[in-house]
């Protein structure tokens, strides 16, 4: 997921964007992975960009894998960029800030450790956003074909005959 | 008369569903040379057509229509609109399941005499003596193909089988083996053995698997006696003035609705369709509903005591591949009251793949307890518990009126509360689900709660009197002679055991009562 915003190349964009949080290049219109390594961008069209970044960062204090990238949780979100879906998302992000606003941070992005964010997701856990956010996450982030190798999850086998051959029975420790 | 029939053709037998119970009696009557019109809600799919993602395959095959739930069981809390997880297509949930084959033990048929007044549960005794259905079991695994019985040999063990059968072993537990399972072994009936895929609940694409939808549907067809018409959704049944039923009514797939004569009608669309079928069929003179003269219909509604537990090793399983669910631990299925409860239970391998794991390991779960155990997914090994629950006559399918389907007609609700003694085998089987594999050194465990209802039961159920219970015997209603109900919801009481094998074993009895009776010239 590189997206390209008005055929400006993702150096271009991370050069007009200012450091948003501890993982974020934010510039107008886009979400960037931060450092150039962090090879993806998200163009949004309807939430501002630093709530896009907020709502990655709260979908990866709700499901934190460490060892999977922030390209993911961007695709598991990035359906709320809609017309219909901003203006409600932006009045929650607004709330998430507030609330960190409560513990002493600008905003929800800028609290330093997760388990304060927990603390703030804690909170609001039985609120309808809350729970719509979760609940979309539980396909969005693991039904991306691309997150499963992360876990070793190998998906279909039928092309490939099965595992008959191929170690449904190799374990070898027990 | 061969097919297709006319609409008019009042000599028919029609069959609602096409799934264990309906797909089979359909092709046994056919084999007798009975015309059967059978119809069916869901489309035809095949083992080229099957999709082996979860996702996909759900949306593709499960029943999604709108349901409603209430009751302190969670399921109604996590998955409040999915009750149950039934498949609407020819072939019903036979192309989702996993090929578990077996046997009630027998005193299971007797459930109210051996396990006496239980507080608060229905019991009965199912109006059947055991021997009566020996020879039908059989001809059911042969049917069936099933692994471990007339001569076919077992599956080899996975690597999910092989953690649990070391657990069970260093355990003591003594009947522990990779089941009896209608999954071929070897080839058989013309289909090739298993290919270790791994997707057996998605449908099988290599068609080891039995299904009736590439089995007993087409055998049927072959005869030229049997019609199926997909995507045909029965909206009510209909009587004469004697009471007798003489047809259905039924939506098709542009939305058209049509009648169907008929001389026999077979109720077979699962324990949730087939009571709201009856119910939705009230006319002035059935108020309550169809077969309802006991008020049982709907009642009893059962779903197995169920859970699974999950291990974590420091090593990889890699539990997912192979077959789905070819492992079994028989040694709790007695009835042992010294353990707390009635009935038993069994302990059958079971691996989700990564997206039904993240939904269904702890729903609602979130943070680093939830995702840490996903992290770890290539070392989990699974396990299925199912054990007998208590019919309660409170546990039911009623019609909700505030809520309509496609066709206008109101949905089930599902109404579960659990029985104390399902929560007290419950909690047994969760402690010996773990002990198993932190015989093996499991280095965290999980006891997962029930996912929605998989095995559905006895909302019309079968009694010796016509007051205890909606059909007699063979499935034929007490109220009307010429009204049968041939799936799972015949069921008295749950037993231990995985319901289709009993289902498929009840289609090909009531196909020889039903010719039988035909011949006599009474139906
Ligand atoms: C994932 C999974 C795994 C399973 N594994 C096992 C296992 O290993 N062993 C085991 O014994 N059981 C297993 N089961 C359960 C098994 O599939 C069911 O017990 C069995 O298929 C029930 O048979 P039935 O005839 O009652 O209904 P079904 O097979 O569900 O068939 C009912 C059919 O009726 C149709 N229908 C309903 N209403 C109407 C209507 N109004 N008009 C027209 N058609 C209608 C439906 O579309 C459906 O095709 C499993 C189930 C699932 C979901
Ligand atoms: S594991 Fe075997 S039975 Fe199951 S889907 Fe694969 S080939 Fe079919």
């Amino acid at each position: 997921m590189s997206l390209r915003k008005q055929g400006m190349t993702r150096r271009q964009l991370l050069s007009q964007s200012a450091v948003f949080g501890a993982s974020f290049a934010i510039g107008s219109g886009f979400v960037a992975g931060r450092v150039e390594a962090a090879n993806w961008a998200l163009e949004v069209e309807y939430l501002s960009s630093e709530t896009m970044a907020t709502l990655i960062q709260m979908a990866r204090d709700i499901y934190p894998h460490d060892q999977v990238s922030d390209a993911y949780y961007a695709i598991a979100v990035k359906g709320y960029d809609t017309a219909e879906a901003a203006e409600a998302i932006e009045a929650n992000i607004a709330a998430l800030d507030a609330a960190a606003k409560g513990i002493g941070y600008a905003r929800y992005i800028d609290v330093g450790w997760e388990r304060d964010r927990v603390d703030l997701l804690r909170a609001m856990e039985n609120s309808p956003f809350f729970q719509q956010v979760r609940g979309g996450l539980v396909t969005g982030l693991y039904n991306q074909k691309a997150v499963w190798p992360i876990f070793g999850y190998e998906g279909e086998s039928f092309s490939q005959g099965g595992y008959i051959d191929r170690g449904f029975d190799d374990i070898n420790w027990l | 008369m061969t097919a297709p029939f006319d609409l008019n053709d009042d000599s028919v037998v029609v069959i609602i569903g096409t799934g264990a119970g309906g797909g089979v009696l359909a092709n046994e009557l056919a084999q007798k040379g009975i015309s059967v019109v059978s119809l069916e809600a869901g489309g035809r799919y095949l083992p080229e057509d099957y999709i082996n993602d979860e996702w996909d395959s759900f949306g593709q095959l499960a029943w999604t229509d709108p349901r409603s739930t209430s009751g302190d069981w969670r399921v109604a809390k996590d998955f409040s609109g999915l009750p149950a997880w039934i498949v609407k297509a020819v072939g019903g949930t036979t192309t989702h399941w996993a090929g578990a084959s077996l046997r009630f033990q027998d005193h299971e048929w007797k459930a109210k005499s051996t396990y006496g007044d239980v507080q608060g549960a229905n019991l009965l005794d199912w109006p059947i003596d055991p021997r009566e259905m020996d020879d039908y079991y059989t001809k059911a695994e042969t049917k069936l193909g099933v692994t471990r019985t007339g001569g076919r040999a077992g599956l080899p063990g996975n690597n999910n089988y092989k953690v649990f059968e070391a657990g069970a072993k260093a355990l003591g537990y003594k009947e522990v083996h990779t089941g009896r399972m209608a999954i071929n072994s070897a080839e058989y009936d013309g289909r090739m053995a298993c290919q270790q895929t791994g997707f057996c609940f998605q449908g099988c694409k290599w068609g080891a698997k039995w299904s009736s939808a590439y089995t007993d549907i087409p055998k049927g067809e072959a005869t030229g006696h049997l019609e199926v018409r997909e995507r045909c959704h029965v909206m009510r049944i209909e009587h004469d003035k004697k009471g007798r039923v003489n047809g259905v009514v039924y939506v098709d797939a542009k939305g058209k609705q049509h009648e169907q004569k008929a001389r026999i009608v077979c109720v077979a669309g699962n324990s949730i369709e087939s009571p709201r079928l009856l119910l939705n069929s009230a006319s002035s003179m059935f108020p309550d509903g169809l077969a309802n003269s006991s008020g049982q219909v709907g009642r009893n509604y059962m779903r197995h005591m169920t859970g699974s537990v999950y291990g974590v090793f420091d090593q990889p399983v890699r539990m997912w591949r192979g077959t789905t669910m070819a492992g079994i631990i028989q040694d709790e299925a007695r009835h042992d009251p010294s353990r707390g409860f009635v009935g038993g239970y069994e302990m059958e391998t079971l691996s989700l793949g990564l997206p039904f794991m993240a939904a269904f390991l702890d729903p609602g779960g979130w943070g680093r307890e939830f995702t840490t155990a996903l992290d770890h997914y290539e070392n989990m090994a699974g396990m299925w518990l199912v054990g007998e629950d208590m019919p309660q006559e409170t546990n039911r399918i009623t019609l909700n009126h505030d809520i309509k389907d496609q066709h206008g007609l109101p949905v089930a609700n599902v109404h579960f509360d659990d029985h104390p003694n399902d929560i007290a085998m419950r909690s047994h089987a969760y402690k010996q689900g773990i002990a198993v594999y932190e015989a093996v050194g499991a280095t965290r465990v999980f006891p997962t709660p029930p996912y929605p209802s998989t095995h559905n039961m006895g909302t019309n159920r079968m009694s010796e009197k016509a007051s205890d219970g909606v059909v007699n015997k063979h499935g034929q209603s007490h109220d009307i002679a010429n009204l049968f109900v041939s799936d799972g919801s015949q069921f008295t009481t749950g037993a231990a055991e995985n319901p289709t094998l009993t289902i498929v074993a009840l289609a090909i009895r009531q196909a020889d009562y039903i010719a039988s009776e035909m011949g006599k010239k009474t139906l």
